[in-house]
């Protein structure tokens, strides 16, 4: 199926080209950090993990939304999804190439990476962490190509497929979890250390996953001849708005803890974040623009109405992904770290390498995507299968 | 019986797989024990199966008493000074409020906030770092409690950092190396590390294995520093520790600092 990729349009190509630039520059940035060390990123010895961690972990529950699209469709016969979960599975696979890679240049020692292979320790997360997403990584890709190799000969599924995609559903739920207790089994990191971590990153996950897809589905509509239906696409919209509202909450659960209870090694990140501690406040805007695309994106998808249009409603998936990125992608690492356990404050902006490599890793992960869809859409196409309704269901 | 090649391969992969969880089950179970083939201590060596240390804090005057043994010790083993937030420290003073946050309060005499108060790795009874840690490049001496590093083993990822609850661990963001000037090292005897790995205070072990006290002990003046086995009731700590009452650094985490202040 890998030829339906090597043909494409004028666009198509330049996309490419465009992408493999943004990947040149990230490696040549890389060769930096290999040849100076990680001195060349903004972390220090307060915040010891910055920006590639933290979209580690923003990605990881982008790859974990795949599961919003499989258990519809394959626990609840929900047939709307069915043509879209390859969508799902395919936006797993480059979020999961892109958490592996952020770790891989996250390491000091990368040479000395299959150390975790070589001295296995289950009493390290990150052992754990390495074991579910390579699992996840080939549990989508098995059944991502197989299950789109049959549709492609118009026969339903192998039936040895079947056990492996109702295992894709915990394993979904499992790498979030293992990732959330990274940090969540820290002693005296207040602001991670809390059992309602792993529930906030996967109501997160489950509101920026999709909303990605619902990004995505827009475009492949207006961009090729694959439409993923309006249905789904709302049905998506409304696993969104459950998701950011479940986000949001848990969020107001940990505020109330925090400072109900008043226990200043607590209070201080949430302080750090959204007031400012001691006089630093360099993420007080971005987590107030990340509340308020929050709140504007409930707004929005909460009233059938607007979350009806279109347009609108790509709007605020666009917000929803901005507040939770942000939430992720910022706050998330470097408020875990500010004040240090001493309780002195030391900030953390990434460098211009850094985020060169950072983008360099993004556009690795979304050339997949395109690659990817480039061979969906293509067998989509070949079997006739551009609208709802215009294959039957053979699976 | 014949074997034929898809056969073979199922074996084979069969096998790999076993092997490896087979050691990560062994691993679940006996924690440390795998690789627990150390070698007999010399003869000169100091003996102790707990080493532990006691900070009297009443005899720190003034922030250059205690400056002059973190000097001593980043000389001893190589600790570069690097004047940027990616610095390293093994050991250096703080104010009573950031070694003790939440015991601090305005009643306590000015001049005991105003100690310098020497900071170090804890040598933790129950480690986080050597739980994070996903290589057991950082582990506990089984022997005598030391949490140690294996700089050949550590991939740099920082997890130890995360997991220490008192900011005891540094990271070599650049090639320390560059920071001596000519290249010229302040103790030939002890090596350097190298860009990409995690390092921290190591209480001397390579001092006590041929029969020295730990580097900033033998500095300290006057009982400022007293060094000794834990479990045995006539070492010096044993008898600092009858005799005062004395603090430990957040003590309601359970990680069991072996580092104690007499305040």
């Amino acid at each position: 199926m890998l030829e339906k990729a090597i043909t494409g349009s004028k666009n198509y190509w330049a996309w490419l080209a465009f992408l493999l630039a943004v990947i040149i520059a990230g490696v040549l940035a890389y060769m930096q950090q290999w040849n100076l060390g990680l001195s060349i990123t903004g972390m220090s010895r307060d915040v010891s993990w910055g920006f590639y961690i933290a979209q580690f972990t923003f990605l990881v529950g982008v790859a974990a939304s795949a599961v919003m699209l499989v258990t519809p469709f394959y626990l609840h016969n929900y047939k709307d999804f069915g043509r879209i979960t390859i969508l799902g599975e395919f936006l797993a696979i480059a979020a999961v190439t892109m958490c592996l890679l952020f770790i891989i240049v996250d390491l000091g020692k990368p040479m000395r990476a299959l150390n975790v292979l070589l001295h296995p320790t289950p009493n390290s997360i990150l052992f754990w962490d390495m074991i579910v997403l390579n699992g996840y990584l080939a549990i989508n890709l098995v059944v991502g190509w197989v299950v789109l190799k049959a549709e492609r000969k118009q026969l339903p599924p192998p039936g040895w497929i079947k056990p492996i995609i109702y295992l894709s559903i915990p394993w979904a739920v499992s790498i979030h979890t293992v990732t959330a207790f990274l940090y969540a089994g820290l002693p005296g990191r207040g602001y991670w250390l809390t059992a309602i971590l792993a529930p906030r990153f996967l109501a997160s996950a489950f509101a920026s996953g999709p909303s990605v897809l619902i990004l995505l589905s827009l475009f492949l509509r207006k961009f090729t001849k694959f439409d993923a239906g309006k249905e789904a696409i709302q049905s998506l919209a409304k696993i969104v708005t459950y998701a950011i509202i479940l986000n949001l909450f848990f969020l107001s659960l940990e505020f109330f803890t925090v400072f109900y209870s008043q226990i200043p090694s607590h209070m201080t990140h949430l302080e750090y974040l959204f007031a400012g501690y001691h006089g630093y406040g360099a993420l007080v805007p971005w987590m107030w623009a990340s509340m308020i695309c929050g709140f504007a994106a409930i707004a929005i998808l909460i009233n059938p109405k607007t979350r009806r249009k279109e347009p609108v409603l790509a709007v605020a998936a666009v917000l929803v992904f901005i507040c939770t990125w942000i939430d992720k992608g910022m706050g998330m690492i470097s408020g875990g770290f500010v004040p240090n356990p001493l309780h002195e404050v030391t900030e953390y902006a990434p460098t211009g390498l850094e985020l060169t490599i950072t983008f360099g890793v993004y556009a690795v992960g979304i050339m997949v995507l395109t690659i990817l869809y480039k061979v969906a859409t293509g067998v989509k196409e070949e079997i006739g299968d551009l609208k709802p309704g215009d294959v039957v269901a053979s699976h | 019986m014949a074997v034929n090649r898809r056969e073979f391969l199922k074996i084979a992969g069969l096998s790999a797989a076993l092997s490896l969880g087979g050691k990560a089950a062994f691993e679940l179970v006996l924690p440390g024990q795998v690789d627990a083939a150390q070698m007999s201590r010399p003869p000169q060596a100091l003996q102790g199966t707990h080493w532990s240390m006691v900070i009297d804090l009443s005899k720190f005057k003034t922030e250059a008493d205690a400056l002059a043994l973190e000097k001593v010790c980043h000389k001893e083993h190589n600790v570069p000074f690097i004047h940027s937030k990616q610095n390293i420290k093994w050991i250096w003073p703080t104010k009573f409020e950031h070694a003790f946050p939440g015991l601090e309060n305005q009643q306590i005499p000015a001049e005991i906030l105003e100690t310098p108060v020497l900071v170090m790795c804890n040598h933790c009874e129950n480690p986080p770092c050597v739980r994070a840690c996903p290589t057991q490049a950082t582990f506990k001496r089984a022997s005598d409690g030391i949490v140690m590093m294996d700089m050949h083993r550590c991939i740099g990822c920082r997890f130890c950092m995360a997991a220490c609850p008192f900011g005891s661990r540094s990271f070599n963001f650049a090639d320390p190396r560059r920071f001596f000037k000519d290249g010229k090292l302040p103790n030939p005897n002890y090596p350097t590390r190298t860009r990409g790995v995690v390092e921290k205070c190591n209480f001397c072990a390579e001092r006590l294995a041929v029969g020295k006290l730990p580097a900033c002990v033998e500095a300290s003046k006057d009982g400022q520093l007293i060094f000794g086995d834990l479990n045995d009731p006539r070492s010096e700590v044993r008898k600092a520790l009858r005799a005062n009452y004395s603090i430990r650094r957040k003590p309601e985490l359970g990680t069991g600092p072996s580092v104690y202040y007499l305040v």
